[in-house]
């Protein structure tokens, strides 16, 4: 059975995924998560200055920005999301299967997530294509001419200056964030090839676990992005 | 093993168990990175101080003779981004707290190894960057990067430096998460939060400082990148994006910085004044706690920075007062330091001059910091010689001094050889004099005008440019003997004791030069931090290297 192969590894007494400077497993693991969320808290400060941005540009320009964000399509932008919280139950599933020795289990969650982090990244390219198309990407073409601020009098037009503010953000933002997502499949795909080679079990799972985290972390920050970038100011 | 006992200096340790280039670019062991960041951080700073003396040879003189104006911007720009990028922000911590962190809490290696040396190869490859960016044009901002000049208009290498400070910016995150981790879950039994060594806390502060800030100013310069390259406008005013949430950013972390800087120092001053005075450091908790402290004020003042830039008077009053409150942590470790020393029995070593040096130039740096905090002298003296008098008395007077102070205190344990005490008296001689004739007629000039960041000024500041100048002449010549004879020293230096200043500390009970695990058996600890009562005197005839 290949389950029993993958806790096999670690069956003896001298497990050798214990780092020679370590006392214990236990001390090994506890490292690795307190330095896992550390480098989270990095994350959150990092995106946080965006955010920051964001935010007060948001308050001083909220007509241009409605009107900016109206133009997202919000399909696809829905639909990514549903995409980025199926792949965290898949990659909650993972550290599950790997904690309980279930090697299809763990081999196909991971492979699921790594295709829908591509599902995501497919669709941010289209979106991204529709936003080229329509000359919303700043630069010496970007033209924002003649659009209305939602729940304005039909005479009030959004400055295109501000709206070429709001896609700054929005690429900067969103961007950012596919390159993690990137570099989150990348970490899966290598993730996928220890576990094929049967190294985590329930004895050591911890690069699976931390994985996770880094990717329920990416997860989360599309969670804010969503609403922030496409819902600003929506009028049916 | 008989000969082991025989000849001290030929023990297996962690510099002679594995020879050649490979068995240093692939270490894993938190020593030799140590030395590995010793080289290169001492390599920048030789960088740094050449255009720092360019700098000054050119205010020699009112005219623009030696270079004019716009080789005199980037030469003081690129002095700012390398030594505090390339220097200082790694200088303590990454040498002086790689080597330490481990020895001093009883552990066998930092809890990341791997990601240690990834964070000198992050460092090698940013300053990689840097050298090429300043060999083929450099930058002329200054090293803040002020927009819209550095996105708009400036047509110098911005994105080039920007890319080696975002690279060098996530070394310095990965060092601090090292030692973050490595003090939580590294710490040997018996080693408890109130029995660190204040080495200890100060890292920790710092590593805090690290974390938390350096991702801010990442973000910040990608910013500016991206609007250089892509034309997103977050700073852009045409677009109604505001130049002064660039400084918002920037300062955010560009001032907790300074803190990563002055921290470390503060560690390594605690640890030589109980040393050298043969007394527990006054006031233990406070003296830690003043390290969290300043950390955390730290990230409530920067728009100190801003006073003149268009923040409005009440956020203006708001960070006035919380820049006062830093004075506060500050002042209590100045006093506690004193008062340790109050009755001491003391030894003027060279760690304790620059220890003294610390003490007077750190209150100097520190007593100015409150004019500029103050709004109403600060618009006289805002982007004035003050200033620049001011904060390198923080970063060089205080940082640096407290960076050879324990340079010298602990280079027994790192080479396993005593330094030559006479000449390391008179080094420390040199540079405190060296120092104070650079940088105090700075204070007075930028008190009566003279801006900062101009080649050429009026004829009436000449006598003060001419005392500055040779005072940085003399100051050089102060940081080049202790490289002189540290590498001397290596070789002919009289093999160390374990424990040549009889100095309380886990590191001071491994060998010298320590082992590459530092410690055969784990140990326990069961004693106080400082225990000098305990320890006796200072070890006067084996101090005396050469």
């Amino acid at each position: 059975m290949p389950d029993q192969a993958v806790s096999a590894v670690h069956a003896e007494g001298h497990d050798p995924a214990l780092l020679h400077h370590f006392a214990d497993a236990q001390q090994q693991r506890d490292s690795s998560s307190l330095g896992m969320w550390l480098f989270l808290a990095t994350e959150v400060m990092f995106f946080g200055g965006l955010f920051c941005g964001y935010l007060i540009y948001r308050l001083q320009f909220f007509g241009d920005f409605g009107a900016a964000s109206s133009s997202l399509s919000i399909k696809l932008g829905a639909t990514n999301t549903v995409v980025l919280i199926c792949s965290s139950l898949t990659v909650v599933l993972a550290v599950w299967a790997a904690q309980h020795a279930k090697r299809t289990l763990l081999l196909s969650s991971l492979i699921l997530t790594i295709i829908l982090g591509f599902v995501f990244l497919g669709i941010k390219g289209i979106e991204y294509k529709d936003k080229f198309d329509e000359h919303h990407v700043p630069g010496p073409s970007f033209s924002f001419e003649n659009v209305k601020i939602p729940g304005q009098p039909a005479d009030h037009y959004a400055k295109p200056n501000h709206a070429e503010l709001y896609f700054s953000l929005y690429f900067a933002m969103t961007g950012l964030h596919a390159l993690h997502m990137i570099i989150g499949a990348g970490i899966f795909v290598w993730i996928t090839v220890r576990a094929w080679k049967g190294q985590f079990g329930p004895d050591y799972y911890t690069p699976v676990e931390m994985a996770g985290l880094y990717w329920h972390f990416v997860d989360i920050i599309w969670i804010y992005l969503f609403p922030l970038l496409y819902l600003i100011d929506r009028h049916p | 093993m008989a000969t082991a006992v025989a000849q001290p200096v030929e023990r297996e340790n962690y510099l002679n168990k594995h020879y050649g280039a490979l068995s240093w670019l692939f270490t894993t062991d938190h020593k030799r990175i140590a030395l590995l960041y010793l080289g290169s951080i001492t390599f920048f700073f030789f960088i740094g101080g050449f255009f720092a003396l360019l700098i000054r040879l050119e205010l020699l003189t009112p005219i623009g003779d030696l270079v004019q104006a716009d080789t005199y911007n980037k030469l003081f720009t690129m002095h700012g981004m390398v030594m505090v990028f390339f220097f200082l922000i790694p200088s303590i911590p990454a040498v002086l707290g790689n080597f330490l962190v481990p020895l001093m809490i009883g552990a066998k290696d930092l809890a990341f190894p791997r990601v240690n040396l990834l964070s000198w190869y992050l460092y090698v490859i940013g300053g990689v960057i840097m050298l090429h960016c300043m060999l083929t044009g450099g930058v002329d901002t200054g090293w803040t990067f002020y927009t819209p000049f550095s996105t708009a208009y400036t047509n110098t290498k911005i994105v080039e430096a920007g890319i080696a400070i975002f690279i060098v910016g996530f070394s310095s995150i990965l060092t601090g998460l090292n030692f973050v981790v490595t003090i939580h879950r590294m710490r040997a039994p018996g080693m408890t939060w109130s029995r660190l060594p204040l080495f200890i806390w100060a890292h920790y502060a710092t590593s805090i400082v690290q974390l938390l800030g350096t991702p801010v100013v990442a973000i910040t310069i990608l910013l500016v990148a991206a609007e250089r390259l892509f034309h997103l406008g977050i700073f852009d005013p045409k677009l109604g994006g505001d130049p002064l949430l660039f400084q918002h950013l920037f300062w955010f972390y560009s001032h907790p910085a300074v803190y990563i800087m002055i921290l470390p120092s503060m560690g390594v001053v605690s640890e030589i004044i109980s040393c050298y005075t043969r007394k527990r450091i006054f006031g233990y908790k406070f003296v830690a706690m003043s390290s969290i402290g300043i950390a955390v004020l730290g990230f409530l003042v920067w728009a100190h920075h801003m006073f003149v830039a268009g923040v409005s008077v009440y956020a203006a009053l708001v960070f006035s007062l919380l820049s006062y409150a830093v004075g506060v942590p500050s002042a209590v470790k100045v006093f506690n330091w004193t008062a340790t020393m109050y009755k001491g029995s003391l030894h003027y070593d060279a760690p304790m001059l620059y220890a003294f040096g610390f003490l007077g130039l750190f209150t100097i740096g520190g007593l100015t910091g409150l004019f500029l905090a103050c709004l109403g002298i600060d618009p006289h003296v805002t982007d004035t010689y003050f200033v620049v008098a001011h904060f390198h008395y923080i970063m060089v007077g205080g940082a640096v001094m407290g960076y050879l102070g324990g340079m010298h205190f602990w280079w027994p344990k790192i080479s396993g050889r005593l330094y030559p005490e006479g000449w390391a008296k008179l080094a420390a001689l040199i540079v405190f004099i060296g120092f104070n004739l650079t940088f105090f007629p700075q204070f007075i000039l930028g008190y009566v005008g003279m801006p900062r960041r101009y080649y050429q000024y009026p004829g009436e500041f000449q006598v003060l440019n001419v005392l500055s100048t040779a005072g940085a002449t003399v100051l050089g010549v102060g940081y080049l003997l202790p490289m002189l004879y540290f590498l001397w020293s290596m070789r002919y230096g009289k093999p160390a004791p374990d424990n040549p200043w009889n100095a309380a500390g886990l590191e001071w009970k491994t060998p010298s030069p320590p082992t590459t695990f530092n410690f055969d058996e784990e140990p326990v600890v069961t004693w106080e931090a400082y225990n000098y009562e305990e320890l006796g005197d200072f070890p006067e005839q084996e101090a005396s290297g050469a």
